[in-house]
């Protein structure tokens, strides 16, 4: 894979807090592709990811973001990446457009056309009644989508989602994971973690397994199921084989 | 729900009473028990100078007193049940706000009305323990210099802490009553805040106005206040004869705050329950946004500006947290407005006060602003360093004093201008001196933790209150004796540098 064609590079990550969280991590995610990261709970999956977003320092390593230096020059990396956690953290007193206004101004988006992104973004995750509600009264799911909403709105290259599927109810979940479609197909890269394997199995273009904060496994479900020796079985099962022959091995 | 549930539900209480309090002193910490528990016997025992300095010439009192002296002691009074009343308005408002258990509660198979009776109790309880613990250096001053007949003040204390809770109850069920449960967050805080500062601000008002003094003890004990106040017999006079140990007089009290406080349980535990309910329905409430406009051009600071702007306009404990500090404005801002016509030296008197509240009330904005980030990993992914944002949080605090302590400086520059040039001096330096505290000392926490700020590091929260006190006698000093000013100045400035030493490391 050439560098052009690479949106995340990651190499050597490691963190410790009181345990080695992330150790040696190496990561390639290419450019318009769908990669899923899964792991146990533990496994270091959201410590990687906060490293990537520029939310936690690593103690070493290197971490290239389409060929920016996340690391040396962290405002150039974050001007073209967005982050969505699974806990959606949003200000309760503002308004959903009041909130997306925000965002677009420390992205330093032409209000204008944010505005319009703003409505067209929350109309397509069902909030358009809610857009001058305050969302101290807004439930999970909702907040959720105002979360996501304010991550795609400065229209990043890279989209960083830890567990974004959490606490949404069906026909939501399926709006995100249509939404995330759309910007894959026009030319953006999303990383999610996940825990509902079916969602990774259904949507996810490569899948990545971590375990003790290494890769274990890496592919697209096809390659996996080569790798484990059975063309059958499904991702749980490969998940569940891979965690524990790690434990096993740890 | 039998006694023994019922006395298991108080336990259950006091408990976790016990435990929240617990936490506020030690900042969450558990290794720190220890730490809190010397901590607080040192306090204690520091609290006797103090009260020794305020009450100690006054333990040889003995009945009967002159009407003057009957005044003075039951305004003091009638303060402490203001205070305590403040207190427990805000306690039984956050009870009803707060969510943590009334679903498990209200899902349980007792008899909501018994469940809330106890807890009822407890925040009667909790006010007047809270108010024995203030109490009780006074009280020992009083024993030791005056013999054991002072102890019958601890049992006023109780007395008036069961009837400042029985009325506090009343006080926010009427106000869920008549205005609803959105209104009432609001109302009941302003209503503290007034309780609060009130009296001593009336007391103050009509000094400043029939003698020209700050001096709240100028009107407690001029003749026009013993001719107003009624005969000796007076039940008016109970709470100070009780005080003084009168023993009928401590009964006839603890007898009233206690059937007070029954009644108001009897009659109000039921509705307690539905006020719980229509607040928690209320908690999602759909308040709108400011107006709907169109999105507006802003630069990166301004975006974060005008967002930190508007949750501390949308703040709804805010309020209760810096309208006492600005009530006590009020005072001074009258005092100066009655000495435009007159060359009063008692116009020194408001620089201080001025400062302190600057200072204060910089503090209060600062936390909310600093670390009571409510989305910081949002802000940590914005493409900007965190210093600007940091910059354009502390822009906004220096704003909002000098929005708010303009005016008065302004005026003041009419009555005297060399002192609005260093009153104005010292808010500027109080506001930045209690900023960069909460700077050097910043925690990620939630906005909705601002109450309980202070336990993040109680050096920051001495340091902030030191610093205000600092400059606000630097002030004072400065229009006085400069040459003294200097030497309190450098002292603030050294507790400053020493602050800085000891505050955590920051990356």
């Amino acid at each position: 894979m050439t560098p052009d064609q690479t949106a995340l590079q990651v190499r050597g990550l490691t963190k410790r807090f009181d345990r080695l969280a992330v150790d040696a991590l190496d990561l390639t995610v290419r450019k318009g592709e769908f990669y899923a990261l899964l792991g146990p709970n533990g496994a270091g999956k959201t410590t990687t990811l906060r490293m990537v977003a520029g939310l936690l320092r690593p103690d070493s390593g290197f971490v290239s973001i389409l060929g920016i230096d996340a690391l040396n020059d962290p405002v150039a990396a974050k001007q073209i990446t967005a982050w969505v956690s699974d806990e959606p953290m949003i200000y309760d007193k503002l308004t959903p457009l009041e909130y997306l206004e925000f965002v677009a101004g420390l992205w330093g988006i032409d209000p204008a056309i944010a505005e319009l992104s703003a409505r067209e973004l929350l109309a397509s995750l069902g909030l358009e009644p809610n857009l001058h509600e305050r969302c101290e009264g807004f439930s999970k799911g909702m907040r959720q989508k105002v979360a996501l909403a304010g991550a795609l709105i400065h229209d990043p290259r890279l989209i960083i989602l830890d567990e974004p599927l959490t606490g949404l109810d069906a026909v939501s979940a399926r709006h995100v994971k249509g939404l995330l479609g759309e910007r894959v197909r026009a030319g953006c890269t999303v990383i999610m973690t996940t825990h509902i394997l079916e969602v990774a199995e259904r949507v996810a273009d490569r899948i990545g397994v971590i375990a003790s904060g290494r890769l274990v496994a890496e592919g697209t479900l096809a390659e996996l199921r080569q790798q484990n020796g059975r063309n059958d079985t499904s991702l749980e099962d490969m998940f569940i084989a891979l965690v524990d022959s790690e434990a096993v091995a740890a | 729900m039998n006694s023994a549930a019922l006395t298991w539900f108080a336990r259950h209480e006091i408990r976790l009473a016990w435990r929240e309090w617990l936490a506020m002193m030690t900042g969450g910490r558990r290794g720190r028990k220890r730490v809190a528990i010397v901590g607080i016997v040192i306090l204690a025992a520091i609290m006797h100078l103090p009260a020794y300095a305020v009450i100690g010439r006054f333990a040889d009192l003995q009945a009967p007193l002159d009407k003057s002296a009957l005044i003075v002691i039951t305004a003091t009074i009638f303060l402490a049940w203001a205070l305590m009343l403040s207190q427990a308005i805000e306690s039984v408002t956050r009870v009803f706000y707060a969510r943590s258990d009334l679903d498990l509660i209200m899902s349980s198979p007792v008899k909501l009305a018994n469940v809330f009776s106890v807890r009822l109790g407890a925040i009667a309880l909790s006010v007047t323990v809270m108010a024995l613990f203030f109490a009780t250096p006074f009280i020992d001053v009083l024993v030791f210099g005056g013999g054991v007949r002072w102890f019958a003040a601890l049992g006023v204390v109780v007395a008036i802490g069961l009837t400042a809770a029985a009325v506090a109850i009343a006080v926010t069920i009427g106000l869920f009553r008549m205005i609803g449960p959105r209104r009432t967050r609001l109302a009941a805080q302003i209503l503290a805040a007034i309780i609060g500062a009130g009296f001593v601000i009336a007391l103050q008002v009509a000094a400043i106005l029939s003698y020209g003094t700050l001096s709240r003890f100028a009107v407690l004990t001029s003749d026009a206040a013993a001719a107003f106040a009624p005969e000796a017999d007076s039940l008016l006079w109970l709470p100070a004869h009780a005080v003084l140990g009168d023993g009928e007089a401590l009964l006839l009290l603890l007898t009233f705050g206690l059937l007070l406080l029954g009644s108001v349980m009897a009659g109000f535990s039921a509705r307690f329950a539905d006020t719980a309910i229509r607040a928690s329905a209320s908690s999602a409430p759909a308040h709108l946004g400011w107006r709907k406009r169109p999105f507006r051009a802003a630069s990166r600071q301004q975006a974060l500006r005008r967002k930190e702007f508007l949750l501390l306009r949308r703040d709804p404990w805010l309020m209760s947290q810096s309208l006492m500090q600005l009530l006590y404005l009020v005072p001074p801002a009258l005092l100066l407005w009655r000495s435009f016509s007159d060359s009063s030296t008692a116009i020194v008197l408001i620089t201080p006060v001025v400062v302190m509240a600057a200072g204060q009330l910089a503090g209060g904005l600062a936390w909310l602003t600093i670390s009571g980030e409510d989305a910081p990993d949002f802000m940590a992914t914005a493409p900007l360093p965190l210093s600007r944002a940091i910059r354009a949080k502390i822009e906004v605090v220096l704003l909002v004093i000098g929005v708010l302590f303009a005016p008065l400086v302004l005026a003041l520059a009419f009555a005297s201008l060399p002192q609005a040039a260093i009153t104005a001096l010292g808010v500027a330096v109080a506001t930045i001196s209690a900023t960069a505290i909460q700077l050097w000392f910043r925690v990620q926490a939630r906005r909705s933790q601002f109450r309980r700020r202070q336990t993040s590091s109680r050096l920051a929260t001495f340091a902030e209150a030191l610093s205000s006190i600092g400059w606000a006698g630097t002030a004072a000093l400065a229009l006085a004796m400069p040459a003294v000013a200097v030497t309190s100045g450098v002292m603030t400035l050294i507790l400053l540098g020493g602050t800085w030493k000891l505050s955590p490391r920051r990356e």
